[in-house]
């Protein structure tokens, strides 16, 4: 057996190029908690997300993941420093932008077929060619038979590919996925991971997806961002040398996965512990 | 031998869950007859003692009625016609006014609702008028849309509406309020304006609210109407009540209670078919074709 430590190899972290699909340079957020408290989100944060890369974002709960998300589409505003999107500073919801949440966001009262529809709909797009493209998409994540399905009548899974499909018919040069697999079983988040990558790979977006799952960021990322427990920044930066097209029911065997999960690990295990003992005494 | 006895066994196995699920409807069929009789047997036991009460004088018919002289009250309307004219012209002139009131209040409800859900500070400013408004009695207003509108239709159509008006606000403000966050944020990041965000996530997922409310409020506005034409009218079920009450005819009064109360029911029975229409989708509301 011959294990390759370099498989992990470690980044030191540089301005970010302008060329870049995401930059996130030198952030800094603070809010101000309707109980009149400063809160620091996330500080001195610097992030670069190249096209067609797929990055994760992995760290102890409350350090600030979803933040880094909601900077890219704009939702949240930095108190210092930067963020530009195709090299243009973000200044309103880019319609280059696709999310996939962790909360099931389909719409309940539309049907599969309309859910999906939805935004090209919202884009101006004519309604037939808006439904041709959906049944197509509907057709690419394998729910041919339930187009007029409504999203309570499918399991977990099927919603998750459905959502999917909302998000990819609009084609986004940048997708931001927000744990969007956790509230799924083994079994199918290995298939929804699987088609991920399935659909990544054709669409070439450049891709930022926040787990807490370090396995799922190490098998499905060329980059992972490992953060410091809140208010978070940046601990390390790994590149993930593992050939794809990866499968990810066996790629949790191969033995430099591990020996990259392992190294990863030990990084983020003292954050993980930081923040949990945090959360012990601030009851949060 | 050994696959006999199991193909037996599998026959066996299936005549017994025939005979179980017909004995398992049955019981169910038995149950329902056994409720539909009791209920009856109640009815028919409250009418008879009420009759027999009236009868025997236990009960005094000149203050508390007898089901025999509601009956042939309501029977002398049908045929003769009120002192104020036909029945149904009555019935006629108190649903109109409390139509009329229940859709303006129903839609006033809904739009200010829906604005003032999606906007911060105009919640926040009306806020304290609405709660002044809302904690004034609203049949006393009555007795001011009598002198400001007069005797005729629009007073009781205002009194119905301001009945109306405010619980369907409270719930389409409420249900606004509480749209997900994470679909509008989806929404909004699959491209929707704010026009599009109110039409397609706001009121849809409010619906359910609205619809739950619509169906309280309709017997508020028949309650709006009816003490509008109390406090002074020219036609309509209130005002036969009023006259009745005058007369000391106490047959009048629950002979007008009980139509009014046939009517809410028949309205109250088209409101629950309109609504398992829209809302097919419980418990995720609502279905709205395309958009």
């Amino acid at each position: 057996m011959q294990l390759q430590p370099m498989a992990a190899e470690r980044l030191s972290q540089t301005a970010p190029p302008t060329d870049a699909a995401i930059a996130i340079d030198d952030v800094t957020l603070r809010f101000v908690t309707p109980d009149g408290h400063m809160m620091t989100a996330i500080r001195d944060f610097t992030m670069t997300v190249a096209r067609g890369e797929f990055a994760c974002v992995v760290g102890p709960t409350g350090c600030g993941k979803s933040t880094t998300l909601n900077l890219v589409t704009g939702l949240l505003r930095p108190t210092t420093g930067n963020v530009r999107v195709m090299g243009n500073p973000v200044t309103d919801i880019s319609r280059d932008i696709g999310f996939v949440f962790q909360a099931d966001a389909l719409f309940p009262w539309r049907s599969v077929i309309d859910n999906v529809a939805a935004g090209p709909l919202y884009r101006g797009t004519p309604k037939a060619q808006a439904y041709e493209r959906a049944r197509d998409w509907i057709g690419r994540v394998g729910l041919g038979r339930f187009e007029k399905h409504y999203p309570h009548q499918l399991s977990g899974g099927m919603r998750k590919r459905v959502a999917l499909a909302q998000t990819f018919i609009n084609q986004p040069k940048i997708l931001l996925m927000d744990e969007p697999f956790s509230a799924l079983d083994m079994q199918t988040r290995t298939a929804m991971q699987d088609e991920l990558l399935d659909l990544w790979s054709e669409q070439k977006s450049s891709v930022v997806f926040v787990t807490h799952d370090l396995e799922e960021a190490v098998a499905l990322a060329d980059k992972v961002y490992v953060l410091t427990a809140g208010p978070g920044t940046v601990k390390s930066v790994y590149r993930i040398d593992l050939p794809r097209p990866r499968v990810m029911a066996d790629i949790r065997y191969d033995p430099k996965f591990i020996e990259i999960a392992k190294v990863i690990w030990n990084d983020l295990r003292e954050e993980v512990q930081l923040g949990q003992n945090r959360s012990l005494q601030t009851g949060h | 031998m050994n696959a006999m006895s199991s193909a037996e066994q599998a026959v066996a196995r299936a005549a017994s869950i025939v005979t179980a699920e017909a004995r398992a409807k049955a019981r169910l069929r038995r149950r329902y007859a056994l409720v539909i009789g009791l209920r009856l047997a109640i009815l028919v036991i409250f009418l008879g003692l009420w009759e027999l009460g009236a009868d025997y004088n236990i009960i005094d018919p000149f203050f508390f009625a007898s089901p025999s002289g509601i009956w042939q009250q309501i029977w002398s309307w049908i045929t003769e016609g009120t002192s104020q004219g036909p029945l149904w012209l009555q019935i006629y002139v108190t649903l109109e006014e409390t139509f009329l009131g229940f859709v303006i209040g129903a839609v006033g409800g809904i739009a200010a609702g829906i604005v003032l859900g999606r906007n911060r500070l105009l919640a926040d400013v009306f806020s304290i008028y609405i709660k002044i408004a809302n904690s004034v009695p609203r049949v006393v207003l009555g007795s001011v849309f009598i002198i400001a509108l007069g005797l005729g239709m629009a007073s009781k159509v205002a009194l119905a509406v301001v009945m109306v008006f405010f619980v369907v606000f409270a719930n389409a403000f409420q249900g606004v309020r509480e749209a997900d966050r994470a679909m509008i944020a989806n929404a909004q990041i699959l491209g929707a304006s704010p026009f599009q965000i109110t039409r397609t996530v706001i009121i849809p997922s409010a619906m359910s609210w609205i619809l739950a409310s619509l169906h309280v409020s309709f017997g508020f506005a028949l309650v709006g109407a009816v003490v509008g034409e109390f406090l002074g009218a020219k036609q309509g079920m209130g005002l036969l009540i009023s006259t009745a009450q005058g007369a000391f005819n106490a047959n009048g009064v629950f002979a007008a209670m009980i139509i009014l109360a046939v009517m809410a029911l028949v309205v109250e029975f088209i409101i629950t078919r309109f609504e398992d229409y829209v809302v097919k989708w419980r418990p995720a509301p609502f279905n709205e074709q395309g958009t």
